[in-house]
């Protein structure tokens, strides 16, 4: 079992890393957002062996199934899916470059604090049988607060969309039946 | 410890008489400094940046400003009237009254009455209280001085008393305190500053009446007196060095009087700048004193300097860094250049800061360190060696110079070379005697110049008649006209050149006699300077001294002659015009040619025993300076009486050949006045009179070369090329510009490079955890 | 387990930078901003694994922002699209200084 357990572990952990990698090289922005999909399931599979199982399933019908589905939209409502073609979507070599560099850099400060700091895991703790219920326990308790403010943030957001992305008329008044 | 220090003031016997008075010496003076510096702000200051007239001779057509009495005037018109109870200015000069165009057919008289009226000037609101305070203060001071004089002559005291005050300074182990040390040696300093400057003041009051600077004047001369009295009476070197600085800055106020004429303002810095030099050798000698003997009162040095062998190396540092200060404030080689320049200010400020006190400073300074020159044999010698050259170098000059006042002026050069020369070779007692009748007689000498100087400028002025009313070739045959200041003159002559019975005889023969006496086998004999043996400089010195005194005769005598004899040379429209003194420029004369006869009386030598009380001022100077003196005579052999007599004759011989001399050489009928008169010859005469190019050489060895190298080295180099290049321009304005530059091209409006910044930051925090 | 989460977690951090730094085109800058947050995600996940279901119940918050986030953002992107025609960042410049 554990071998099993380790196999899909690791390759879902590269399915991400690749699919990242394609989602950071396309041209176009409609493959771009699918790749990040991709990514993002292998990441809920990640959840899931790691015995968050709820995390698991939020970032799928969250993340992947609404955030990524709202990227989508604004990718087709600006009309951007091919990519233009005026501008190739990457920078010059050098800037690439760079970038690779800082962010080579930046793996390896992270790991260095990876090694440094963190202690090998022990024992594995028991994991909750459900984990639904140590996160509600923990969500409905101790950081009730802050879970009802999230709920003001949402509103919060949702009205900045709708304002933000109104459609103003030259004269300022704004047209009838805007929309998002 | 506080009450075992009151224990022992306690029981000095002066404690609880008039001499607990004696910080009032020192305070009279500062407050007539005072009252008269706010009456000289009120009368004499034209507030605002530009003032024409700044010291206040009233005559400048551009108005500035009014003073603050003026403006009180012009808003309450009988303001002045009020206060000094009748109108303060003379009524306007007549209007169309010519003056020097040919009133040859009128009455002398009425031209007199005319010329001086059309010259009537405005006298200075407050001069009766400015002269009251003035000279009161200082009259006050001598009066207090007196009693405490009396107080010590009933208690003849062993040790110094000294009152302590306030706490100056105190950090860790130096404490310096306002305090005075009173001891025998003070009183006579302070007796000679509060007396003749009492007389001096008395005298200024009619000297200065026409300046439109009195109240100034008086301020800065009794801040001077102030100052020379805390020199002389502060119970440290430190308390001494505020003194010696303040005298120099006073020095500096008066040679500068009429600064708006440049010469003037010159020759006040030259005294400053040149004092300064000396200063410097004070301050090391300070810094050396307290670093080797952790003291800075005198009692305290002296013991340790009297446990230190003779001829350390610590104690000839010290000494000779005194020293220096003493060349400098005391007018010797090689800083007494500024001198003969200090005359450029009122005669009154000669006489008292550059005759009776000031100069005289070193003398008591090398007097009260007595303990440290005696265990510095060497340096004494080089006092002596100093002393002695400069007594002639400066007599030779005086013989050939014009200026009444410069030849006073060497004059006094010379004879601090005499006083010199006694403190160098042990005999401080006839230094500190020949200080005592040289502030007679050279003040005299000074107030009676003033006197000539004064009639002469006035001759000129009321007749319009531009011309040097100090130059001896425009005076002569002025017996006439002021009697009574000639023979006090004379008096004074004779007393210089050491004629008996006046008082520069005894004062000079007593010189001339130890330093004889000090080359056969004494210590200092025994002592070499620079390999020269002791006994071949105090006879050198000796055979120099005894020339200068004969330099002295012919000089002082060849100004009598010119000054006073023969025919007058100052101008037929001008002869009316001189007149004798009025009474208070004559009663100081008067008091002073007494003091010049009579003065040598407080010092009788043995020799002359049957005159009077032997050794007066030797008895009482005793407690103070007869140990250092035994340390540097010990061992010297007697003189015999015929070698006394033999001494004393010579002195005598050489000042009547002097008188002698000139009398037969000089021709005062030859003289034509100073415009008609032609150069001098070329050739030691012109060498003489140029005042052998001193000046010029160190102008060029010594002030050229350190302007260019201010101005070129440092100010070029250092100043604009270094500092001002890399702090101004470079951190001041190409490193701002440099920031402003990065800043500008940080903030692109990019958001690309935005998101570089933050990348880049978080990667540098991360860095400094994972260096960590 | 964990370990290899945090690598993985880091690794796809590093690519998200890269991806900030390297694209021009606003939308895939703010796609590659929520594959940082995703890879922070995973190490919650992972370290809850080790300390207990803050972890966890943090996710909940990032997501939730996240979510909040990407409505707003892509808003203010489809205004700036009206008004530059564009999302190439080499034309959103106004800021210039």
């Amino acid at each position: 079992m554990p071998l099993f357990y380790t196999f899909n572990f690791y390759l879902f952990g590269i399915i991400a890393i690749a699919s990242a990698l394609a989602f950071v090289t396309r041209k176009s922005p409609v493959a771009a957002a699918l790749w990040l999909v991709n990514t993002m399931f292998s990441l809920a599979a990640l959840y899931v062996m790691l015995d968050a199982h709820f995390i698991g399933v939020i970032q799928v019908l969250v993340y992947a199934g609404a955030i990524m589905v709202v990227f989508l939209f604004v990718v087709m409502l600006l009309n951007l899916g091919q990519g233009s073609a005026t501008t190739t979507d990457i920078r010059a070599w050098r800037g690439r470059l760079a970038a690779g560099a800082v962010g080579v850099v930046l793996v390896a400060q992270l790991l260095t604090m990876l090694r440094v700091r963190l202690p090998e895991p022990g024992p594995d703790a028991a994991p909750p049988v459900n984990a639904i219920t140590g996160v509600a326990d923990s969500l409905f308790t101790e950081n009730l607060v802050a879970f009802e403010l999230t709920s003001v943030l949402l509103l919060a957001a949702i009205v900045g969309a709708v304002v933000l992305a109104r459609r103003t008329a030259p004269d300022g008044a704004d047209e009838p039946g805007a929309d998002a | 410890m506080l009450l075992l220090q009151a224990a022992a003031e306690a029981v000095h016997p002066l404690a609880g008489t008039a001499a607990d008075w004696i910080w009032l010496v020192v305070a009279l003076p500062l407050a007539g400094a005072l009252v008269n510096g706010v009456l000289a702000m009120i009368t004499e200051w034209h507030p605002g940046p530009f003032d024409p007239d700044p010291i206040h001779t009233g005559e400048h057509p551009v108005v500035s400003e009014p003073t603050l009495v003026e403006r009180a005037e012009r808003a309450t018109p009988r303001f002045m009237t009020v206060i000094e109870g009748h109108a303060p200015y003379p009524p306007a000069p007549p209007e169309g009254e010519g003056h020097g165009d040919g009133h040859g057919d009128h009455a002398e008289e009425a031209d007199h009455a005319r010329d001086e009226e059309a010259h009537a000037v405005r006298r200075h609101p407050f001069l009766p209280l400015v002269s009251i305070v003035g000279t009161g203060s200082v009259a006050a001071a001598f009066v207090v001085a007196v009693m405490a004089f009396l107080a010590m002559l009933a208690a003849q005291p062993e040790r110094p008393y000294v009152a302590r005050y306030f706490e100056w300074m105190a950090a860790g182990s130096l404490k310096v305190e306002y305090a005075i040390h009173l001891d025998q040696l003070s009183m006579v300093m302070t007796l000679v500053i509060t007396g003749v400057g009492t007389l001096i003041h008395l005298f200024s009051t009619s000297y200065m009446r026409d300046d439109g600077a009195y109240a100034r004047y008086f301020a800065y001369l009794n801040l001077f007196v102030f100052f020379m009295l805390l020199l002389v009476l502060g119970a440290s070197y430190p308390l001494m060095f505020v003194g010696w600085e303040g005298v120099g800055l006073c020095s500096f106020l008066l040679i500068g009087f009429w600064f708006t004429d440049k010469a003037n303002a010159d020759a006040g810095k030259k005294a400053f700048i040149v004092n300064r030099i000396g200063d410097f050798g004070f301050l090391v000698a300070m810094f050396l004193i307290y670093w080797n003997f952790r003291a800075f009162d005198f009692g305290p040095v002296s013991e340790a300097a009297r446990a230190l062998p003779p001829g350390t190396a610590v104690a000839t540092a010290i000494a000779l860094f005194l020293f220096l200060g003493c060349t400098g404030k005391s007018a010797q080689i090689p800083l007494y250049v500024w001198l003969p320049d200090a005359m450029a200010g009122p005669t009154p400020v000669s006489a008292l800061i550059h005759a009776a006190t000031m100069v005289t400073a070193g003398v008591y300074l090398v007097a009260r360190s007595g303990a440290i020159f005696a265990a510095a044999p060497a340096a004494s010698l080089t006092v002596v060696v100093v002393g002695a050259l400069t007594a002639t170098v400066a007599a030779l000059i005086g013989l050939k110079q014009w200026d009444i006042k410069k030849v006073l002026a060497y004059s006094t050069v010379s004879q601090l070379g005499y006083m010199f020369v006694a403190v160098g070779a042990g005999a401080y007692v006839a230094g500190i005697f020949h200080l005592v009748t040289h502030a007679f007689f050279k003040a005299l000498l000074f107030l009676g110049a003033g006197a000539v100087i004064h009639s002469v400028h006035h001759a000129f002025h009321v007749t319009g008649r531009d011309d040097d009313a100090q130059d001896m070739r425009n005076m002569g045959g002025l017996r006439r006209a002021m009697p009574l200041t000639c023979y006090a003159m004379w008096a004074a002559t004779l007393a210089i050149s050491g004629i008996f019975p006046f008082a520069g005889f005894f004062s000079k023969d007593e010189i001339l006699g130890a330093t004889f006496a000090q080359s056969r086998g004494s210590a200092l004999a025994e002592a070499t300077w620079l390999g020269i043996p002791g006994t071949a400089i105090l006879l050198g010195a000796y055979v120099l001294l005894l020339a200068s005194a004969l330099l002295t005769a012919i000089y002082m005598t060849r100004m009598m002659l010119y000054t006073f004899h023969g025919d007058n040379r100052t101008g037929e429209r001008q002869r009316p015009h001189l007149h004798e003194a009025p009474w208070p420029m004559l009663v100081p004369l008067l008091v002073l040619g007494a003091l010049s006869v009579v003065g040598g009386w407080l010092n009788v030598p043995p020799l002359l025993g049957f005159l009077g009380p032997v050794g007066v001022l030797e008895h009482w100077l005793e407690p103070v300076v007869a140990a250092p003196a035994q340390a540097l005579a010990a061992g010297r052999a007697a003189l015999s009486h015929g070698a006394e007599y033999a001494l004393v004759g010579a002195a005598v011989l050489v000042a009547a050949a002097g008188i002698a001399i000139a009398y037969v050489r000089l021709r005062p009928a030859r003289l034509r006045p100073k415009a008609e008169s032609p150069a001098e010859p070329p050739g030691i005469e012109r060498a003489l009179a140029n005042k052998l190019y001193v000046d010029e050489f160190y102008d060029g060895a010594i002030v050229r070369p350190t302007l260019y190298a201010s101005k070129n080295a440092l100010y070029t180099g250092l100043d604009v090329g270094i500092i001002d290049r890399i702090f101004v321009v470079g951190l001041g304005w190409q490193l701002p510009r440099l920031f402003a530059y990065v800043g500008s091209r940080l903030q692109s409006g990019v958001v690309g490079s935005y998101a570089w910044v933050l990348v880049i930051g978080v990667v540098l925090v991360l860095g400094v955890f994972t260096l960590r | 387990m964990i370990t290899e989460s945090l690598f993985f977690s880091a690794i796809l951090f590093a690519i998200g930078a890269i991806g900030v730094l390297t694209r021009r085109n606003a939308i895939i800058i703010f796609m590659c901003v929520e594959l940082m947050l995703n890879a922070v995600n995973l190490s919650f996940v992972a370290l809850s694994k080790l300390h207990g279901v803050a972890g966890q119940t943090f996710v909940i918050f990032v997501m939730t922002v996240a979510a909040a986030e990407a409505a707003v953002g892509l808003a203010i992107i489809i205004a700036v699209f009206r008004h530059f025609k564009s999302v190439d960042l080499r034309n959103i410049n106004l800021l210039k200084g």
